[in-house]
């Protein structure tokens, strides 16, 4: 118990380091610059302590529980009893990993939906394009971005292929997409892909493709781990490009039928 | 009052984590059928996941995210150039320090370079690749912020910043360390989370609204996707110089 605490007592140390630059910043901009006392210091104070404790445990759970569990789940479902195959066979095809890809597929269009961040930005979306885009079909086209972005990344992990290959590729589609969207959507959407990777999913699938590439043979973790993210950061941008321009495409049909 | 707003948030952070825990489940019972070792630690650890996200959130509600929308808002709408430019910087700097996620990522890849034999196996070494890998992080977003802000000012579209970033991510990766590029590019996505993106969308949507001629609405966007390239950069080019 004592030796608990003062591990605890450590973190809770660390934390108010990593803390600190933010703190300063606000605290010596508000006074210095700006030159207004802070209106609730008691508040703020208070605000602060909660946040440091909030990342000592939740950084303490996550290594409990989201990084455990994401390993788990990378090695139960690439275990050669899983997969049905003999384990002394070192040539397996990409094809066997395929629950691999419909779990990472699975876990980005659940955690891509249910995220509240996205919700407001879907609404904010509706009223820019006046109702064109509509908020419900925004956050099926993350969802469906970041759930196929997840798939390829873990599929680049199997394979091994160059992370790099897929990514410039993923730029130039966004460029070229670019270039036909509708103006006013393109900030929104650029945003989106940035929406998605949230505190609680990073760290989940970050142990997901580390896992990965610690189970399946011929993988090294220090080069096919980590990328994931990447695919899920770029891809729902893609997708909401092209729903966008789908959308204006729509409306613009049925103006023009009216006519 | 408040006993009753800790308790919404403590669902919301539940809810935030049901989706995950939801597939994970499902998967365990349907598709692989096998035991779950350490499954008390688990629990205990995603009880601890949940407390420390409401914590962390309601603090943030407390403290940082009134604190800094006003100042956005404040250096937005008068102020010199200079301090509003300087306040971007030190805001992205700030908030990509104290991102909970990146600190818990960078660890994890401290790990893995020192297994793979890229930094030396001790301690200090460990410590010293996961802070500058936060450092570059953080001084790119800091700078994401700051070009971000002058194009709000200037009324570039969206898309000039970004597509430098890309050119620059392209022609980099190459000459980058093969260790490097993957947590070089994960690295964007994991800083643009809780703390960072609030705050700079205050600030993008408060300069939007006060400068004549820009529409909250489309110019206040487009600040998050620069800030999550930028670090594919910063971090390529700290892993050159190391």
């Amino acid at each position: 118990m004592i030796e608990w605490l003062v591990n605890f007592a450590l973190k809770l140390l660390e934390t108010c380091k990593d803390f600190l630059p933010i703190i300063t910043v606000i605290i010596s901009f508000q006074l210095l610059v700006i030159r207004r006392p802070l209106t609730n210091p008691k508040k703020t104070l208070a605000g602060f302590i909660y946040v440091l404790l909030g990342i000592v445990f939740f950084l303490e759970g996550l290594d409990m529980a989201l990084f455990p569990l994401g390993k788990l789940m990378a090695a139960q479902l690439t275990t050669p009893e899983f997969l049905g195959l003999n384990p002394l066979d070192q040539s397996i095809s990409w094809q066997a990993y395929f629950w691999v890809y419909i779990f990472a597929a699975s876990i980005g269009f659940a955690t891509a939906l249910a995220e509240p961040a996205l919700l407001a930005v879907a609404i904010k979306a509706e009223q820019i394009s006046g109702g064109t885009i509509r908020a419900w079909g925004l956050r099926i086209a993350v969802a469906i971005g970041v759930s196929f972005g997840l798939a390829l990344g873990t599929f680049r992990i199997v394979t091994g292929t160059e992370l790099y290959f897929f990514i410039i590729a993923g730029y130039i589609i966004v460029i070229i997409q670019t270039l036909f969207a509708p103006k006013l959507i393109i900030g929104l959407a650029y945003d989106s892909g940035g929406v998605t990777t949230t505190m609680v999913t990073v760290p989940l699938v970050t142990a997901l493709g580390l896992g990965l590439a610690e189970a399946i043979p011929g993988r090294n973790p220090l080069l096919d781990g980590f990328g994931l993210i990447a695919f899920a950061s770029l891809f729902p941008v893609i997708t909401v490009l092209c729903y966008a321009q789908i959308a204006q495409w729509l409306s613009n049909r049925n103006l023009s039928s009216k006519l | 009052m408040l006993q009753n707003r800790f308790i919404k948030q403590l669902f919301s952070s539940f809810l935030d984590l049901a989706p995950i825990l939801a597939v994970v489940l499902i998967f365990q019972v349907l598709v692989i059928g096998q035991s779950v070792p350490n499954v008390a630690s688990l629990i205990t650890g995603t009880f601890f996941v949940i407390l420390g996200l409401t914590l962390f959130i309601q603090g943030l509600e407390l403290s940082l995210f009134p604190l800094g929308e006003s100042m956005a808002y404040a250096f937005a709408r008068k102020g010199s150039l200079f301090w509003l430019l300087a306040f971007s910087f030190c805001l992205g700097f700030g908030a990509a320090v104290a991102e909970p996620a990146l600190i818990a990522v960078a660890e994890k890849a401290a790990n893995i370079a020192s297994k793979g034999n890229v930094i030396e196996q001790t301690n200090a070494a460990r410590d010293n690749y996961a802070l500058g890998l936060r450092i570059s992080v953080a001084l790119s977003v800091g700078f994401a912020i700051l070009i971000g802000v002058l194009r709000i000012i200037r009324g570039w579209p969206v898309y000039y910043p970004v597509f430098c970033a890309y050119a620059c991510i392209a022609i980099m990766t190459p000459f980058a360390p093969a260790e490097i590029v993957g947590i070089a590019y994960d690295s964007g996505g994991i800083a643009t989370s809780t703390i960072t993106v609030p705050l700079v969308t205050a600030l993008g949507v408060g300069l939007a609204t006060a400068i004549k001629g820009r529409n909250p609405m489309t110019d206040g966007f487009g600040l998050v996707v620069f800030a999550s390239l930028t670090p594919m950069i910063f971090v390529m080019a700290y892993g050159m110089v190391i």
